[in-house]
C-alpha cells in the first residue's frame, strides 16, 4: 500500500484550496458544452427548416456539418457533466448530506430533461435518413426544449445557493422541506435569465466565429457567407437583451447580496454618491489604479446620486469574498458585453445602409474572436457568482469549508483531474479542428 | 409502503436498468479491447459501434437519475458513500469522461492512429470503470462505509476481497451482457460469423462469470458474513433463481436461440441486482444505518416520486421508440470508414 501513502496524511487546508479548485476546473470545463448544448440546437434546427423551406442546398451543408460537431460537443458535455454529479459528493459531501434533500428537486427534473435530450439527439443524429424529413425536423424540436429546461434548472439549484429557502434549521438540522420553494428562490430568475441568453450568445458568436475566419480568408461563397449571418444574427440580436439581463441580476444583487456586489464593484464605504469603478488591484484593503465615475454605482442602482450602495465595510473582513478576482472578473464581463453590444450594432447599421456586411476587415476579424469573448463573459460572470459569494457555500447558512470532503489527500484528487481535462482539452480542440476543415461526417450520417 | 421505500425500489430499478444497458457498453468496450489486431477486429469493432452508437448517451443518464434520486431521497448515504469511497469514484468517474470522449472522438476521426488512440482508451476505460463501480458496491455490502462524512477508511473500504471480487463480478458480468447482445445484434444482421463469434465469447464469459459467482460466494463467507447470511437466507430465492437462468442461459445459446438467451441473460443479472439489497434489507449502509434513518423528508420523497411519475411518461415512450430505431437500422459490414 505503500504508493498510497500519500493519502494517508490528514486532511488540509490546501485540500480545501484543492476541491475549489477541482470544482472550478470542471464547471468551466462544463460550461463552454453545456452552452453549446442549449443553443446549438436551435440554431441546428432552424437551418434545417430553412433548407426544406427554401431547397438550397448550402443550408443543408450546413445543418448536415454542424450535426456532426454537436455529436461531438453532446457528448463531451454529457460525460464532463456525469463528473459534476460526482463532484457534488465526492468534494462537498457537507453540502449534499445535509441540504441534498432540499436542492434534489430541480437536479432530479434536470435528469430528466438529459434523457430526453439524449434519446432524441440519438434519433436526431442517427436515423437522418431514415426519418421523413418533417419528422427529423420535429425529432429535433425536444432536444433543443430538453436542452433549455436542463439549463433552468440547474441554475435554479445554483441560484438556491445564492438565495436558499425552502427549509427551517433547527440546532442544524434541516426541518420543514419546501422542495418547490427553494426550486423558485428569488435569485433564479435573474440567473436563469441571463445563463440561457449566454447560452445562445456563445453559440451563436462561436459558431459565426469559425466562418468568419474563412470569410477572411477570402472564402467568400454563399456556403460560408450564410454559416456567419445565421448564426451571428441571433447572437447579435441577444446582445442588448442581455445587457439589460445583467443589469437586473446587478440590481438584483443590490437588494439581494449587497456583498457580492460591493465585491464585483470593490465598494468600501456605505453610503450615497456610490462610485463606478473601472479596474484596479485591492492592495491593504483599498483599491488603486481604478478608472472612478463619481456617484456611478448610485445612479445604476438607483436612477439618482442620493441612492445608498451598501459598500464592504458592512461584513467583517472575515466574511468578505476575495475582492480583487470578483472586481476584475466583473468588469471583464460587463467589458465583453458592451463590444459585443458594439460589433452587434455594427453589423446591424450596415445592413441597415447597404444591406452587407461591414467592409471593414476589421469587423471580420473581431468577429472571429467574438465567441472567445463570449466564452471568457461566461466564466467571468460565474466567477462573479461563486467566488463572489465567499466564504459561503450556502449564502449566509453553510461555510464552504463546512461543506467539504474531510477525507485527506484531496488535492491528489486534483492533480489528476487536472492532468485528464488537460488531455481532454487537447483532444476535443483538435478533433473539432479537424472536423471543421475535412467535414468529416460518420458513416451513419452520410450525405445522401 | 411508504414513499421513501418506494424510491428507494425506483433507485433500483434505475441501477438495474443501468447495468443492462450500460452495462452492456461497457462490455462492448472490453470486446473492443480483445478484439485483436486492428485490422482483424475491423468487423468486431464496427459492430460495437453500430450497436453502442445511437443509444450510449440515453443508457448512461440512468447512472445520473440513480445518483440524483441518491442524493435527494437519502442524502445521508450519499454523502458518507461518495465521502468514503471517493477515490474509486473519483477513478470511475474519470473513466467514464475517458471512455464517452474517446468514444465520439473515434467516430468523428478518419486516421488510423487517431482512431487507434482514441479506440484504445475507450476500451481501456470500459474495463477500468465497472471495474471502480464493483469495487464501490462491494465496499458498501461487506458494511465498510458507515454513516458519515470520510468516517469509513478511505482505502480499506474499497482495497478488500468483497469489493475487488464486485469489481471483477462487475467487468465479467458487463462482458456477459455485451457478447450476448452482439450475437444476437450480429445474428440478425446475417453476418453469422461473427454471431458465432460472440456466441463463443459469451459461452466463456457465461462459464467464467459463474465460476467467479461460484468462488464469491467463499470469498463472502469469509470476507462479509452478514451479507453471505443475507444471501443464503432470504435472498435465496433470487440467488438460485440467478443461478438456474444462467445455465439456462448457456444452454439457450448452445441452441442458438439468440432472442431468448437474451432475455434469460437480462433476468439472471436483474436477479442478482435484486438478491443484494433484499439480502441487507433494511440496511442501506450496513451494518447498521437504516433506509429509514437516511431518508429525506417524506415530502421530498413524495415530490420526487411524482416528477420521476411524469418523467417516465414522458421518457419511456421515447426510449422505446429510439431503441426500435436502432434495431431497424441496417449493420453495413462492408461501408467502410
Ligand atoms: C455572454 C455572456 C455574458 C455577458 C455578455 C454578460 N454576462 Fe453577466 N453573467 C453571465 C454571462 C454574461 C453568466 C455566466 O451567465 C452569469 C453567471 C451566473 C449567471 O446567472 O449568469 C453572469 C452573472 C452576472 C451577475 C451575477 C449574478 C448573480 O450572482 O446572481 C451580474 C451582476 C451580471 N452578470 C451582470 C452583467 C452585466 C451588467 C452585463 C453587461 C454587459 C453582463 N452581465 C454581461
Ligand atoms: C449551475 C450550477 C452550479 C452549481 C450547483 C455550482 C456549485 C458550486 C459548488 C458546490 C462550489 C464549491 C463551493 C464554493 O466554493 O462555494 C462551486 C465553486 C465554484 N464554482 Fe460553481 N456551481 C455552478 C455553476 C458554476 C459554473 C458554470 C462555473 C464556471 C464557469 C462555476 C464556477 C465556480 C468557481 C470559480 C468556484 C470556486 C469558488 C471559490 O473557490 O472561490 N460554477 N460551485
Ligand atoms: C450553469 C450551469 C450549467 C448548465 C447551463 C448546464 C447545462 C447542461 C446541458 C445543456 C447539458 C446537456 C449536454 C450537452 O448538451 O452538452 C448538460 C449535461 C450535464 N450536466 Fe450540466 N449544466 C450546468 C451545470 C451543471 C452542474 C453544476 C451539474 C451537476 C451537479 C451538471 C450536471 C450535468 C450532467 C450530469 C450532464 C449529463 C447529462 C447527460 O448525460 O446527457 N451540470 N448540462
Amino acid at each position: 500500500m505503500t504508493p498510497l501513502a500519500v493519502l494517508a496524511g490528514p486532511a488540509s487546508p490546501a485540500d480545501l484550496v484543492a476541491a475549489r479548485t477541482q470544482m472550478a476546473l470542471s464547471l468551466g470545463w462544463h460550461i463552454v458544452f453545456a452552452c453549446l448544448g442549449v443553443g446549438m440546437p436551435a440554431l441546428l434546427l432552424f437551418t434545417e427548416w430553412r433548407a426544406h423551406r427554401t431547397g438550397d442546398a448550402e443550408y443543408m451543408r450546413l445543418a448536415r456539418r454542424w450535426a456532426t460537431a454537436v455529436g461531438v460537443l453532446f457528448a463531451v458535455g454529457a460525460v464532463s457533466g456525469t463528473i459534476l454529479s460526482f463532484e457534488m459528493g465526492l468534494l462537498w459531501p457537507g453540502l449534499m448530506g445535509v441540504y441534498g434533500e432540499v436542492i434534489g428537486l430541480p437536479f432530479a427534473m434536470e435528469g430528466i430533461a438529459f434523457f430526453i435530450e439524449a434519446i432524441f439527439l440519438g434519433v436526431y443524429l442517427y436515423a437522418w435518413d431514415r426519418l421523413s424529413p418533417r419528422a427529423h425536423l420535429l425529432s429535433g424540436v425536444p432536444v433543443m426544449v430538453a436542452g433549455v429546461a436542463s439549463a433552468v434548472f440547474v441554475v435554479a439549484a445554483n441560484a438556491w445557493m445564492n438565495q436558499p429557502r425552502g427549509f427551517d434549521l433547527e440546532n442544524g438540522r434541516v426541518t420543514g422541506v419546501a422542495p418547490w420553494a427553494a426550486v423558485f428562490n428569488p435569485a433564479m430568475p435573474p440567473q436563469v435569465l441571463h445563463m440561457v441568453i449566454a447560452a445562445f450568445m456563445v453559440s451563436g458568436f462561436v459558431t459565426a466565429g469559425v466562418y468568419a475566419v474563412a470569410l477572411l480568408r477570402g472564402r467568400r461563397d454563399r456556403y460560408h457567407r450564410l454559416g456567419f449571418l445565421v448564426p451571428f444574427t441571433v447572437a447579435a440580436a441577444l446582445s442588448p437583451v442581455q445587457v439589460l439581463a445583467g443589469d437586473y441580476a446587478a440590481r438584483f444583487l443590490a437588494d439581494y447580496q449587497p456583498t457580492k456586489l460591493a465585491a464585483a464593484e470593490a465598494v468600501f464605504p456605505t453610503g450615497p454618491n456610490a462610485p463606478l469603478h473601472l479596474g484596479g488591484l485591492v492592495i491593504d484593503g483599498r483599491l488603486r489604479y481604478a478608472l472612478e465615475i463619481p456617484s456611478g454605482l448610485s445612479m445604476l442602482v438607483g436612477f439618482s446620486p442620493g441612492t445608498v450602495v451598501q459598500g464592504l465595510d458592512r461584513v467583517a473582513p472575515a466574511d468578505r469574498p476575495p475582492i480583487s478576482p470578483v472586481h476584475l472578473a466583473f468588469d471583464t464581463m460587463v467589458g465583453i458585453g458592451m463590444l459585443l453590444l458594439l460589433l452587434s450594432a455594427w453589423l446591424a447599421l450596415s445592413w441597415w445602409r447597404r444591406r452587407d456586411l461591414p467592409a471593414s476587415p476589421w469587423f471580420l476579424r473581431i468577429a472571429s474572436v467574438a465567441g472567445v469573448l463570449a466564452v471568457i463573459a461566461v466564466e467571468m460572470g460565474w466567477v462573479v457568482t461563486e467566488v463572489g459569494r465567499q466564504p459561503w457555500i450556502v449564502y449566509g447558512t453553510m461555510r464552504t469549508f463546512e461543506a467539504v470532503n474531510p477525507a485527506p489527500g484531496l488535492w491528489v484528487g486534483f492533480a489528476v483531474v487536472a492532468v485528464v481535462y488537460a488531455f481532454l482539452t487537447v483532444a476535443v480542440v483538435y478533433v473539432l479542428r479537424h472536423v471543421a476543415r475535412t467535414g468529416h461526417v460518420a458513416p451513419q450520417e452520410t450525405e445522401p | 409502503m411508504d414513499s421513501a421505500q418506494i424510491l428507494l425500489a425506483v433507485m433500483w430499478v434505475g441501477l438495474t436498468v443501468y447495468a443492462l444497458l450500460g452495462g452492456a457498453d461497457f462490455g462492448g468496450g472490453v470486446w473492443d479491447l480483445l478484439a485483436g489486431r486492428s485490422r482483424s477486429g475491423m468487423p468486431q469493432r464496427r459492430l460495437i459501434e453500430h450497436s453502442i452508437g445511437p443509444v450510449w448517451e440515453a443508457n448512461h443518464v440512468w447512472l445520473i437519475f440513480v445518483l440524483v434520486v441518491l442524493w435527494t431521497g437519502f442524502p445521508l448515504a450519499f454523502a458518507s458513500v461518495m465521502s468514503t469511497l471517493y477515490i474509486p469514484l473519483t477513478l470511475a468517474a474519470l473513466g467514464i469522461i475517458a471512455r464517452g470522449a474517446a468514444f465520439a472522438f473515434r467516430k468523428a476521426s478518419t486516421e488510423l492512429w487517431q482512431q487507434r488512440l482514441f479506440g484504445g482508451a475507450f476500451a481501456l476505460s470500459s474495463v477500468l470503470t465497472p471495474f471502480f463501480l464493483g469495487t464501490v458496491a462491494g465496499g458498501i455490502a461487506s458494511a465498510r462505509v458507515p454513516p458519515g462524512l470520510a468516517a469509513g477508511d478511505v482505502v480499506g473500504s474499497w482495497l478488500n476481497p468483497t469489493s475487488l471480487l464486485g469489481g471483477v463480478l462487475a467487468v465479467l458480468v458487463c462482458a456477459y451482457l455485451a457478447a450476448i447482445y452482439l450475437c444476437d445484434d450480429a445474428a440478425r444482421s446475417r453476418t453469422p460469423e461473427l454471431a458465432e463469434g460472440f456466441r463463443r465469447r459469451a459461452l466463456v464469459a457465461a462459464a467464467v462469470t459463474g465460476a467467479v459467482a461460484l468462488g464469491g460466494i467463499a470469498v463472502l463467507h469469509w470476507d462479509a458474513p452478514r451479507l453471505f447470511s443475507g444471501l443464503t437466507h432470504r435472498a435465496l430465492p433470487l440467488v438460485v433463481l440467478s443461478a438456474v437462468l444462467g445455465i439456462a442461459s448457456i444452454v439457450l445459446l448452445w441452441l442458438r436461440r439468440h432472442l431468448l438467451v437474451r432475455a434469460a441473460a437480462v433476468l439472471a443479472v436483474a436477479a442478482v441486482m435484486w438478491g443484494w439489497p433484499v439480502a441487507q434489507y433494511p440496511a442501506m449502509l450496513p451494518p447498521a444505518l437504516t433506509y429509514r434513518e437516511a431518508a429525506a423528508a417524506p415530502v421530498v420523497t413524495t415530490t420526487v416520486l411524482v416528477v420521476a411519475g411524469v418523467g417516465a411518461l414522458l421518457v419511456l415512450p421515447s426510449l422505446v421508440w429510439l431503441f426500435l430505431l436502432q434495431r431497424r437500422m441496417p449493420y453495413d459490414a462492408d461501408a467502410s470508414h
